[in-house]
């Protein structure tokens, strides 16, 4: 329970069905933050609504494990110029890593949580993560690493509901979060945003920004500014649009290109993790790389822990560290890392 | 949902129930002597009179003057107007501008350190020794000539161990002598004889809510002629040092909580003890637990326990399930169980520290708290023992 409409939702609808709920707040980061020390207004919210649930509710500190396990790779990442989504290290580590173990270990059959997806039986009876009722909240993506003992053991109640309706319950149940906005952005970063985030943590380190021919256009104060495909921000002028198009970690050098420059044919994947490991060594499958990014059809060929994917039309260049979802349908395959 | 247990209340070092004698002591303050106590007329008066009996009362019990005694909005709050209040007052009047804490104080004291700290004071942490008693000769290194305040608690609150504040005393007095001593007692109140154990110090904080009194109360005695700025200002109540209507209510409760407790402690210590021999005995029988702090040296109520193999965290889950109420580390704001740093004081590691979790027996428990506790946790342990990871 984050404290937001989702969790609270969730947590309301367990109860309804009759089931024996206990609320959980997670404590994840210790840091500076928009909302005040350990985020407390959101913990207050979440235990109010517990209260008005009758439902127990705990806070766990994860912060140790949110540290090593999210924010330091995260600034391991950009260091050496990829781009990680910390969401989804959370969701893998932290949500369904640490806090499933734990709740199997307090005796509880399942954990919910307030995604938006749907977890579902196919015809042969076999668990599977689907998109969400709600499209434009589907959250299938950061939950497409979960394999399918994870799926066994957990439930995500308001991923059958569009989000009108989630708040819609929340407001016939009187839940004081009904009206609580979306959050939008990584937990961590303050509104001072990611770019201060990581100088912090980075230390600064000049380099070049050059085109495609190593011509020299400016310079920049460190690359953990930039990321794959970024447009805005890149300091020199060209007089036509500009997209990174390559990030050189060990020479500090960001080269921009045009769109076309982007373009690739193929993306080499690591950490390849499937729903279930039977079906699909090579598939054709959608294949999402953004959280709310478009699906583009593609064919895997899988080798060892790797895999390749092979675009029917060729697709503007991904991020290395950023995560693949696999797509067959509506259906969750897999999940998988962009490999630098 | 299964039927709400009964409950089996084990954190009474973090509370305790309002005892009958002080709830009905407070009672007419609250609708027939309500007046202001500043106030001129009869309902004033009356006010007065019961707040001014309460000081004596409380004077009394800890072994010092009225007129020594400040009422407070609590512990925390006599902790910050002593060791703020004090060092202030002393570096005004070019005293000097070092501090002295034991590394295992309460936040209100550490906090405070931090503030002198952030106002240029120098601010020295007393270590503390395996069995959770401050290191007095190591302290005695610490203080010179420029030390204006040294604060060490009177009973540690995680782990309930007794530290030697005379011994303290002498090594301030031949040391450091210009240096005021600040003990909080907070947690001794309830267990020992406070005019004894903290008849040295010059400043002792208190609070009535770890006793049988309300919460929001307390107090700090300020021995005479020891210099304190005040925190909060105003009406001048207090002797000019702590402004604010007074709490009449709190305080006449504080008093009637604090007398019942000095009246009845040789009764309630020995059946405390009792309770906590057998507490002790029956968590000893679970495998490879430890117990933390000094046991020679432990008030009554207090049992630190640890046991491997288990998060603390998980395991109050499921006592709190089963109706045993207890703790860990000590509280944020949040609800988390942050890492304790009274245990990491006392040279614990962390998988030690987060697997060690405090009952706190009190003036109310009764042997039935006990029988639940040895019925559930044992349980409890061998439940989260036998836990394999499910997520990969």
């Amino acid at each position: 329970m984050s404290g937001g409409v989702d969790s609270s939702v969730a947590a309301a609808l367990l109860v309804e069905q009759g089931h024996d709920v206990t609320g959980v707040t997670l404590k994840l980061w210790g840091g500076e933050s928009d909302s005040g020390c350990c985020s407390v207004s959101d913990v207050e919210d979440a235990r109010r609504v517990a209260a008005q649930l009758d439902i127990p509710h705990y806070v766990f500190d994860y912060t140790e494990a949110f540290d090593a396990r999210v924010v330091d790779p995260y600034v391991a990442a950009y260091r050496v110029g990829k781009t990680p989504n910390p969401c989804v290290e959370c969701n893998r580590h932290i949500k369904f890593g640490l806090l499933l173990d734990r709740a199997d270990a307090l005796g509880c059959d399942v954990l919910a949580t307030g995604h938006h997806a749907r977890r579902v039986r196919d015809g042969s009876g076999r668990v599977q993560l689907e998109r969400a009722a709600d499209a434009a909240k589907d959250q299938s993506y950061v939950l497409a690493m979960l394999t399918a003992p994870q799926l066994e053991r957990v439930r995500f109640p308001v991923g059958e509901l569009t989000k009108t309706d989630v708040r819609a319950h929340a407001a016939r149940l009187g839940l004081r979060t009904a009206a609580k906005p979306d959050s939008q952005d990584v937990c961590f970063i303050t509104r001072a945003g990611r770019g201060q985030f990581l100088s912090d943590r980075i230390p600064v380190r000049a380099g070049a920004i050059v085109d495609g021919t190593g011509a020299h256009l400016g310079t920049h104060d460190g690359i953990a500014h930039f990321t794959i495909g970024q447009r805005r921000g890149l300091g020199v002028s060209t007089g036509e649009r500009r997209f990174v198009v390559d990030i050189d970690a060990s020479s500090g050098t960001v080269t921009v290109g045009r769109p076309a420059d982007l373009l690739r044919r193929e993306v080499a994947l690591s950490e390849c993790t499937f729903v279930h490991e039977s079906p699909t060594p090579d598939a054709d499958l959608g294949v999402q790389v953004r959280a709310h990014g478009h699906v583009a059809a593609g064919h895997l060929t899988r080798s060892g822990s790797g895999a390749t994917i092979a675009f029917t039309e060729p697709q503007p260049r991904v991020a290395p560290g950023q995560l693949v979802a696999l797509y067959d349908g509506a259906t969750v395959v897999g999940s998988a890392v962009v490999a630098a | 949902m299964d039927p709400a247990p009964e409950i089996a209340y084990l954190d009474y070092a973090a509370s305790t129930p309002v005892r009958p004698e002080a709830l009905t002591a407070m009672l007419p303050l609250f609708v027939e002597t309500f007046g202001n106590p500043s106030g001129g007329h009869a309902v004033a008066r009356a006010a007065k009179t019961a707040l001014e009996s309460a000081r004596e009362s409380i004077a009394a019990d800890l072994g010092a003057e009225p007129g020594e005694v400040i009422f407070t909005a609590g512990g925390t709050e006599a902790d910050n107007l002593a060791v703020v209040g004090a060092a202030r007052a002393a570096r005004a009047l070019g005293f000097g501008d070092h501090i002295v804490v034991s590394a295992f104080e309460h936040k209100a004291v550490l906090a405070s350190a931090a503030r002198l700290t952030a106002e240029g004071f120098r601010v020295s942490e007393a270590p503390i020794t395996p069995g959770g008693i401050v290191d007095v000769e190591a302290l005695g290194g610490l203080v010179d000539a420029r030390t204006v305040l040294v604060s060490v608690m009177a009973v540690n609150n995680e782990v309930g161990t007794v530290q030697p504040l005379a011994d303290v005393a002498r090594i301030i007095g031949a040391q450091a002598p210009q240096a005021r001593f600040h003990t909080d007692a907070v947690q001794a109140a309830a267990w020992v004889d406070v005019a004894s154990l903290a008849g040295d110090a010059d400043l002792i904080s208190v609070s009535a809510h770890k006793l049988g009194g309300p919460k929001g109360t307390g107090a700090l005695v300020v021995r005479g002629g020891v210099p304190i700025v005040p925190l909060i200002e105003g009406g001048g109540q207090e002797r000019g040092m702590r402004a604010g209507t007074s709490n009449v209510a709190g305080a006449v409760g504080f008093a009637a909580a604090l007398h019942a407790t000095v009246a009845t402690r040789v009764a309630t210590t020995a059946r405390v003890t009792g309770l906590r021999d057998r507490l002790v005995a029956g968590l000893r029988e679970i495998p490879g637990t430890w117990l933390n702090g000094d046991p020679a040296v432990k008030v009554a109520g207090n049992v630190h326990v640890g046991i491997p193999g288990i998060e603390a965290e998980a395991l109050l889950v499921l006592l709190d399930r089963a109706g045993v109420c207890a703790a860990a580390g000590s509280s944020c704001s949040s609800g988390a169980t942050e890492p304790s740093h009274v245990l990491a004081a006392m040279g614990l590691d962390r998988t030690d520290a987060l697997a060690s979790i405090r009952l706190s027996l009190g003036f109310a428990s009764v042997p039935t708290d006990v029988d639940r506790v040895l019925e559930v946790l044992p349980a409890a342990v061998r439940q989260l023992r036998g836990a394999v990871g499910v997520s990969r």
